[in-house]
């Protein structure tokens, strides 16, 4: 008798703690919910009411940004961004695509194993160092290039060129799987009709790995758009529309940095809104990467 | 490899596919070269600004010292990682091993992850700022940071846990629970052991990724040049660096700066890299 209550707690215990468990992962898996329900809610919050103080119109089309006298418009940031997330993806997604058809249908295996970790490493490289790498060799060597245009060391063309080499293994990363991804089949089809290697990579392989290749320019297009530390390190920082490529820009990520340490009340807050915009403009780049990669699988 | 004849006489016939393949090796050279003279550059020049001086005890703006920052970066390393990853194995064995296929919420959650995933990490300062900083009282602290940080490398976590935990055969599970193991000890302790080796590539990533990290730290754990304890404030080394490198005064001792963090990153990319291999050779055996 004694025993078979004991048996009887023991699986009790047991079928408590399995239970308990599984409501303990459960939570776990809540919490990347939480944190983007919490990070929405807190930017949103302390955001969108400057926002609307300042007029949501006069706020995203204003050409001055004037904080010592109350005057918030920040298309000048957004323009900037813009500007240098394109000079970035013209210098850079040529090249990163090129690349990665040579690491998945030109390379020797042995360089393979040489090559994929260096492009792994260009991926780990903090972004203060490429941002110190542009202040002591890419600023100098544009600053001497745009000197019969009178440009600046500091401007768009150094900041797309840096972003440009830090997007490359971001891109690189995503596209040569997804043409890794494209069947064997396709590849030994063109080849059995007599293309060469290169016809038949870029007109039956390169092809059919269409949306990959598209989700990773989407992903370097967010990567570009959200680096902090290296743009603003040689981009020049002068919050003014652009006056032209070897002139110097402010992106919405530096306006937030450049300023934070010494705003208050609603110039701080007009900070906080610049990060809205900021943090909307990543949801959307997002969601197409997500839907990208949905269909690529499918 | 192909003999110089016969790629001259290819080159004949067919220039077009010539002409591809040349500019195909062209662009990854390129690659391999901003790589190379990169890492060259910073290398030749910061190596020999390595002096003892950048290594004492106590920073002043005389000396520069990184070793107060270099031991923050410890500390907001093993504190991100103390958060992040238990929440993130543990999120990733529900992802896997609890929740029923094709459920919502799983759903939601890969969702969510792949937001935050590609969230910028200013945004991420920002939040902790108002979260952590404002909202919770932690002010500029290291408990703040790490908090942000870690938020920030759960994605990471949690993508190469479900990765590896998905690796590891359906016959293990099966062995034990017909051993009559339920369902919590067969995860424990026999599924979760499996994948260790890809869980750990996975940490070691997310550590490459705290310690480079500056933009979301600037305006949560501060830019306080001393050792720091849980609240207080305390500079890591990319801060520390970022701080050198843009008042333009310290450039010397930025290059050594800079070569102390690849140094860093350059080590943990080949750990990585060789736990990575060690499982794909496991899972040939």
């Amino acid at each position: 008798m004694e025993k078979n209550t004991s048996q009887a707690l023991r699986t009790r215990l047991l079928a408590i703690r399995e239970k308990g468990m599984a409501l303990v992962f459960l939570l776990a898996a809540l919490v990347s919910i939480l944190c983007v329900g919490l990070i929405c809610v807190f930017l949103f919050a302390n955001g969108i009411p400057a926002m609307r103080e300042i007029g949501v119109l006069d706020f995203l089309l204003g050409r001055t940004w004037k904080p010592g006298n109350d005057i918030y418009g920040i298309f000048p940031m957004i323009i900037g961004s813009v500007y240098v997330t394109g000079g970035a993806l013209l210098l850079g997604v040529p090249i990163a695509l090129l690349t990665a058809v040579y690491l998945a249908y030109f390379c020797p295996d042995g360089l393979y194993r040489l090559l994929k970790p260096a492009v792994e490493l260009l991926a780990g490289i903090p972004s203060v160092v490429y941002g110190f790498f542009g202040i002591v060799v890419l600023v100098p060597f544009v600053r001497t290039i745009s000197e019969p245009l009178d440009g600046k060391g500091n401007s768009i063309a150094t900041a797309s060129i840096l972003l440009a080499i830090m997007i490359l293994p971001t891109i690189i990363g995503v596209v040569e799987p997804a043409l890794r991804a494209v069947p064997r089949s396709y590849y030994e089809g063109a080849l059995a009709l007599g293309a060469t290697h290169e016809r038949s990579v870029y007109t039956a392989v390169v092809p059919a790995a269409g949306s990959g290749i598209l989700a990773g320019i989407v992903l370097g297009v967010g990567r570009a758009m959200g680096e902090t530390m290296a743009v603003i390190m040689v981009a020049g920082n002068q919050a003014r529309m652009p006056k032209g490529v070897f002139q110097g820009i402010r992106t919405l990520t530096g306006n937030i940095v450049i300023e934070m340490g010494y705003a208050a009340g609603l110039h701080r807050e007009a900070l906080i809104a610049t990060g809205v915009v900021l943090f909307a403009f990543i949801l959307i780049i997002n969601l197409a990467f997500s839907a990208l990669k949905r269909r690529d699988a499918a | 490899m192909r003999s110089w004849k016969r790629w001259h006489r290819d080159a004949r016939r067919h220039p077009l596919s010539a002409l591809v393949s040349l500019i195909t090796h062209l662009a990854a050279l390129c690659t391999v070269l901003i790589l190379g003279f990169l890492v060259a550059y910073i290398l030749i020049n910061g190596i020999p600004n390595l002096k003892p001086a950048l290594f004492s005890l106590t920073y002043t703006s005389e000396n520069q010292s990184m070793l107060p920052a270099i031991l923050n970066t410890c500390t907001m390393t093993l504190l991100s990682l103390l958060l992040a990853v238990p929440v993130g194995v543990g999120a990733s064995i529900y992802l896997t091993e609890y929740a029923p296929r094709g459920s919502r919420l799983v759903a939601l959650v890969r969702l969510t992850t792949e937001t935050l995933s590609g969230i910028p990490s200013i945004v991420y300062g920002l939040f902790g700022m108002l979260l952590f900083g404002n909202a919770l009282h932690l002010g500029y602290s290291m408990l703040s940071g790490a908090l942000t940080l870690a938020i920030m490398i759960l994605p990471l976590i949690m993508r190469t846990t479900e990765e590896a935990l998905c690796s590891v055969p359906d016959m293990y599970r099966e062995g034990s629970f017909g051993l009559g193991a339920g369902r919590l000890r067969t995860t424990l302790c026999v599924v979760l052991p499996a994948a260790v080796p890809g869980i750990l590539s996975g940490v070691i990533l997310g550590v490459g990724r705290i310690v480079g990290e500056t933009a979301a730290l600037m305006y949560t754990s501060g830019t306080v040049e001393k050792v720091a304890g849980l609240m207080d404030s305390g500079i890591t080394l990319s801060v520390h660096m970022y701080r050198q490198a843009s008042e333009g005064l310290y450039t010397e001792q930025a290059y050594a700066t800079a070569v102390v963090l690849l140094a860093l990153v350059l080590m943990i990319n080949l750990l990585a890299s060789r736990l990575a291999g060690k499982i794909t050779k496991g899972r040939q055996a």
